[in-house]
């Protein structure tokens, strides 16, 4: 049994009389601790694909199912890194996170080992010695570690990473990559990345999935990147396959699927 | 500390020293008056710190204060001016202040259950701003996060409430009478539908600009409905939600005045009423300069409160 599959899914929005189909048939497989990417021209519908598996939109048909059960409405355990990180801005670092935990494992864990939980999600980002600021007072590149910090700390089934870089400088987002691979190695999740960094997705992925331009986007190519890990920036800028994948996936966004209204 | 001050003292001295032998040493070349200041101008240097900041507070006081306090003694130097006459209908303020000294200066004297001071007329009166205000502000805050929630809410209510929300207050107190019997009741329940409609709108703006990212971090968490009231949307729209409050209690105040004025009893709003039955103009002035500096405080009041509670909210 797959681990997430995501069958013959449709997503069309109405307004008024007119729809807008905006993903058409998609199919794709998962399996338990795999690193896939999402990327596409903007606008194509990666983003409401996420929140489809997120369950915060609905589909129009198709399903989408995790361990075998079919996700329809939003829960913790396929937890979401927001674009925009969505800390909230009267919670310090500390509480934002206390809030994903309290929630999920108020039941079940005790107070102390909630605590603890807590420290040791934010020290995995880095983030334990700023513990006691408000998002305002810390930069956007630790808003979105904290982020990152809050979906771990809900120990999911699979975590959720929605241009979780894109609105960050690039040496500030060269760390959180760095950062995620080794929260990836050390813990073994499965994600799912959006992007529209191409050397972002080929550097993190162990799959990468091409959508084609919308309306009606569907999955035109899917690469396997086959790069050993752990995978080392510098090392990685002359190697054969690294490059290889770069240029595949290259070809099919400016090539096959050339995105003629950013021209 | 006394070592300190000592090797302060002898720093001085030395540094005193040195420059003074360069006095010496260059009074010969240079004129002697500039080196001369030189010398003096050190003491003040080290005394300088604590006597400029008290100055510069000092300066700060004077700057705040100084115009509100020169505009209020020339408005009373006008008015002297105008009411002085045989003619003129309102007391200047030298008679207030020899008609009504008791009421400015003891407002918290007590000769009776009649004659009392206007201190504790204030008190009643804000006791039942407190009961009224307090209400409106709880339900309105429920039914403001209820408009602003649901789309059938807004569609039903808000219709009702933008016309209930242009009655005067005053226009209540007939009904809000037949329906208590009693005054006390009557007043509060006046303050309550007064308040009430800026806290219920604010609130419902308030909620309706949660971000819908807020919204998607409680779904992801699954919070119920109790946990997003208190968790995500207090604390999203208490910005909004203050900017109601403070409106609210500034329409509470103008309302129980009228009210009292009207439902008799303790109250400040009695007290000018039953001044003016028995025309003491000196009393309902300084009953007015009352009314205006515990308004001003209430806004204060709630503008300090909502400031500490929204710290945070607005800076993202």
């Amino acid at each position: 049994m797959s681990y997430l599959k995501i069958d013959h899914v449709d997503k069309r929005f109405a307004r008024g009389a007119a729809t807008t189909e905006v993903l058409k048939d998609i199919s794709l497989v998962i399996d338990k601790g795999e690193f896939v990417s999402i990327i596409g021209h903007s606008g194509c519908g990666k983003s409401t694909l996420l929140n489809i598996v997120a369950g915060l939109t609905p589909v129009s048909a198709g399903a989408v199912l995790l361990e075998g059960k079919e996700v329809n409405a939003p829960g913790p355990e396929r937890a979401v890194v927001f674009q925009n990180h969505s800390l909230l801005p009267w919670l310090t670092v500390y509480d934002n996170v206390a809030l994903a935990v309290n929630k999920v494992f108020g039941g079940v864990k005790s107070k102390a080992e909630r605590h603890d939980w807590i420290m040791h999600n934010l020290d995995l980002v880095q983030m334990g010695h700023a513990r006691d600021k408000r998002p305002s007072e810390i930069s956007g590149g630790m808003k979105q570690r904290v982020g990152i910090a809050r979906g771990l700390a809900m120990e999911p089934k699979i975590l959720l990473l929605d241009e979780p870089f894109g609105a960050l400088d690039a040496l500030t987002r060269a760390h959180l990559q760095d950062s995620i691979m080794q929260i990836h190695a050390a813990l073994g999740n499965t994600m799912i990345m959006i992007t529209h960094d191409v050397d972002e997705a080929v550097l993190l992925s162990d799959r990468i999935v091409m959508l084609t331009n919308g309306p009606s986007a569907r999955i035109g190519e899917v690469l396997d990147v086959r790069l050993e890990r752990p995978r080392k920036r510098l090392d990685l800028v002359s190697d054969r396959t690294y490059i290889a994948a770069r240029e595949a996936v290259l070809k099919f966004l400016y090539e096959r699927h050339r995105f003629v209204e950013a021209a | 500390m006394t070592d300190a001050a000592q090797q302060h003292g002898q720093g001085s001295i030395a540094m005193g020293q040195a420059v003074s032998k360069s006095v010496a040493g260059e009074a010969i070349i240079v004129a002697l008056p500039g080196a001369k200041a030189a010398v003096v101008a050190l003491p003040p240097l080290a005394a300088k710190p604590l006597s400029a900041r008290a100055a510069s507070w000092l300066r700060a006081i004077a700057v705040n204060l100084l115009p509100p306090l020169l505009t209020v003694g020339l408005l009373l130097l006008f008015w002297q001016l105008a009411a002085s006459g045989p003619q003129s209908s309102l007391p200047p303020p030298s008679k207030i202040w020899s008609e009504a000294r008791d009421l400015i200066v003891e407002p918290f004297f007590w000769n009776g259950s009649q004659d009392i001071g206007l201190g504790w007329r204030i008190l009643v009166s804000l006791q039942r701003v407190a009961i009224g205000f307090s209400l409106a502000a709880l339900i309105g805050v429920l039914l403001g996060a209820l408009v602003g929630q649901s789309v059938w809410a807004m569609r039903g209510l808000d219709p009702v409430f933008q016309v209930l929300r242009t009655v005067p207050p005053l226009a209540w107190l007939p009904l809000s009478l037949a329906a208590f019997r009693d005054s006390q009741p009557s007043a509060i329940f006046v303050i309550f539908i007064t308040a009430i409609w800026p806290v219920i709108i604010n609130t419902a703006v308030g909620i309706r600009n949660i971000p819908q990212d807020y919204r998607n971090v409680a779904q992801v968490l699954r919070l119920n409905q109790l946990e997003f009231f208190f968790k995500i949307m207090v604390p999203s729209a208490a910005p909004y939600i203050f900017t109601g409050l403070r409106i609210g209690v500034g329409l509470s105040w103008l309302a129980i005045v009228a009210a009292e004025m009207l439902t008799g009893g303790v109250g400040i709003g009695f007290f000018i009423w039953d001044a003016w039955n028995s025309s003491r103009l000196s009393d309902i002035i300084v009953a007015l300069v009352y009314i205006g500096v515990v308004g001003f405080i209430l806004d204060r009041l709630v503008a300090f409160i909502g400031h500490v509670v929204t710290r945070g909210t607005q800076a993202n």
